[in-house]
């Protein structure tokens, strides 16, 4: 087979997976006289497709032959999607072809399970490996690791690649049984430990080489510390494939961020995948819902909000307003706020106002009194702000937020054009 | 009163801007060639009496990028604000000022045009037997500010061992491997076709897309209309969107 017909099947069979991020990993670039790349530390978006989704990363399996049967995975063994396999070297000159072109930030190789899960690990693990050691390529990788596979092939993985993942799959435990019988969530779980484990250490010993460097008369390149996943952890966990509401969801990522030190979960709404097994759901969870997981856990992660308290009905995440409009209504009593005197924690509840804007709110109120002007210049969102604040010139009228509060109209027949 | 020569070199000299300011503010100089329009409002006589100018921190990285952008009125709002800050303590801080957030909008739409230029430079393969590696990579872009200079350092740093070149109406950039030059504007002409590589990033493009989750706007977006032109993955755009419907349906098997 030629590699554009393996190219399609591969990358087709890899757009499940949400995440292209290329942020996060060290500076470093290719003036050391060998080899192609850099990485700045934030991550580029080199395309968008009309998805709306970020093309950072080649993403690409390296087989989607598997052995296991996940039934909501389209490369599940039992499924008759086309299979394909990339040699290690098609991988390694496409990832290199890509990035002369800028089209890509680096690879994000995944694989379905061949064999056993320690060769697959030790094949993903390869190509990273001739990439990094062969080509001196200095560009991101991300590499999934297989659950199961064995801690000293985590452990070479980790040496190659900024970031590291094992997808959670399942917001529960007795779903993914159902659902992915060989998979087990003990185990993805120890094999995330194990990686926040190694990634505390060696957190360790670059401080401790940052102070032994910093020692006088000590040679600057002395005692480099290992390098292992710069860019961290992540996971995904796909939504609406099993029963499981968001308030579980989001307590699994509160519990994922605090426990395992996760750089990011990332959320998939369930689509439906060609030949689904009949165990599954005949429709896409709405991306709504994903869309408002994504807000929420912003919410946990920057502003305070915490996993119980930003479900407000019921269970599941308003879709109809954001999670924090959703808080606000829900919490009459903590509005409204003076602009000139709530502190910045409050300020951070008010719907519309996002940390740069409360951040810009609070430098000028130290010289002068704020006024309605002020927060409209904020941006479009500003306005959203108004029935919940008070200035020296504006007092939001109640009816305000009862509009806000209404139910939704009864949904209308859209016009076809 | 001096007549100061035009400082500028090249559209975005901030530095060349920032060395004059201190005689513009202490009416010191007149700046008769001023860039672009900018004439009279140079022309407004400056109060001797204030005190010498101490930029803010922060003043030499907003100013750089305001540098930067296309509007020819750009210095001369420099300057209007120069003179507001020294006139009124407590200004800087208060980024709710409307002249302040108008020269943020100006910085924050050029450093926008950076990161995009980084992202959406597209080179193409160009065989060159007097280039290492006997091959060099050209691209055309067309950037909406003067951002050339600012964006090499991300290209030298990130293909330092390959030659490359990227060609745009304001003026081009060349990398040999060892030096980067700098040469006129070229013309969309000068740029080469596609090369055999591309069928490639094509096939990715198309099958990365996931025709169940159509977000036109969410594309648009980020990745304006604008830029379209020289990426050519976006030439696939409208059939994939519209056979979106129908490969969503075979993926559900109706």
């Amino acid at each position: 087979m030629e590699v554009q017909s393996k190219l399609a099947i591969l990358a087709d069979a890899a757009k499940y997976d949400a995440s292209c991020a290329s942020s996060g990993g060290d500076r470093r670039d290719s003036r050391d006289g060998r080899g192609i790349g850099s990485t700045t530390g934030s991550g580029i978006c080199h395309a968008y497709a009309p998805d709306g989704r970020c093309i950072s990363l080649l993403k690409v399996l390296l087989t989607n032959w598997c052995v296991y049967d996940c039934l909501y995975c389209i490369n599940r063994k039992s499924s008759d999607v086309r299979r394909a396999r990339f040699s290690i070297d098609e991988v390694v000159q496409l990832t290199l072809s890509f990035y002369r072109r800028n089209v890509i930030e680096g690879l994000f190789l995944s694989s379905g399970i061949i064999r056993n899960p320690d060769y697959t690990m030790e094949q993903v693990i390869e190509v990273a490996r001739r990439l990094r050691e062969e080509e001196h390529f200095k560009g991101y990788i991300h590499l999934k690791t297989i659950p199961d596979a064995s801690p000293e092939l985590v452990e070479r993985a980790g040496r190659y690649a900024d970031r590291l993942s094992i997808n959670v799959e399942l917001p529960s435990a007795s779903s993914l049984k159902a659902l992915a019988p060989e998979k087990d969530a003990g185990g993805i779980e120890r094999t995330m430990s194990r990686i926040h484990l190694r990634l505390q250490a060696a957190r360790e010993a670059r401080r401790e080489a940052a102070a032994l460097r910093s020692l006088p008369g000590a040679s600057p390149a002395a005692a480099a510390a290992p390098r292992f996943a710069p860019a961290g952890q992540s996971t995904q966990l796909i939504v609406g494939a099993d029963a499981s509401d968001d308030r579980a969801v989001l307590q699994l990522s509160h519990r994922l961020y605090r426990g395992q030190g996760l750089r990011r979960v990332y959320y998939s709404a369930y689509s439906p995948i060609p030949h689904a097994s009949r165990a599954l759901p005949p429709q896409a969870a709405p991306l709504m819902r994903e869309h408002r997981l994504y807000q929420a856990d912003w919410l946990m992660r920057f502003y305070g909000f915490g996993a119980e308290e930003i479900v407000t009905e019921g269970g599941f995440l308003s879709l109809r307003h954001d999670p924090k409009l959703a808080w606000a209504l829900a919490h009459p009593e903590a509005f409204p706020l003076d602009l000139d005197r709530a502190p910045r924690e409050a300020l951070l509840r008010v719907p519309g106002l996002g940390v740069g804007s409360v951040d810009k709110l609070l430098a000028a109120r130290a010289h002068r009194r704020l006024r309605r002007a002020d927060v409209l210049a904020l941006g479009p969102s500003g306005k959203k702000a108004l029935p919940f604040v008070v200035a020296v010139d504006h007092r939001p009228r109640p009816t305000d937020l009862q509009a806000l509060a209404r139910p939704a109209p009864a949904p209308q027949q859209a016009a076809l054009f | 009163m001096d007549v100061a020569r035009l400082p500028l070199r090249y559209p975005a000299d901030w530095a060349g801007f920032a060395a004059q300011l201190p005689a513009l503010l202490g009416g010191g100089a007149d700046w008769t060639q001023a860039v672009g329009d900018q004439a009279a409002l140079f022309a407004e006589p400056a109060q001797a009496s204030l005190g010498p100018w101490t930029p803010p921190p922060g003043w030499d990285a907003l100013g750089r990028l305001v540098a930067m952008h296309a509007d020819d009125d750009r210095f001369a709002r420099l300057l209007a604000f120069a003179r507001r800050l020294q006139r009124e303590p407590g200004l800087w801080a208060d980024r709710l000022d409307p002249d302040r957030r108008h020269l943020q909008s100006l910085a924050r739409q050029v450093s926008r045009e950076i990161h995009k230029t980084h992202a959406f430079v597209r080179f193409r393969e160009v065989a060159d037997d007097t280039a290492a590696g006997g091959r060099r990579h050209v691209a055309w872009f067309e950037p909406a500010h003067h951002v050339l200079r600012a964006v090499a350092p991300f290209f030298v740093k990130r293909f330092a061992q390959h030659p490359w070149a990227i060609l745009t109406p304001r003026g081009c950039l060349h990398w040999d491997g060892q030096r980067l030059t700098g040469a006129g504007p070229a013309r969309r002409e000068d740029a080469p076709p596609e090369d055999a590589g591309e069928a490639l990033w094509l096939t990715y493009y198309r099958s990365i897309f996931n025709p169940a989750r159509l977000k036109i706007a969410a594309m648009k977006k980020e990745m304006p209309v604008r830029y379209w032109a020289h990426m050519p993955e976006t030439r696939l755009i409208s059939e994939l969107v519209r056979d979106a419907p129908r490969r969503e349906g075979d993926m559900r098997g109706v």
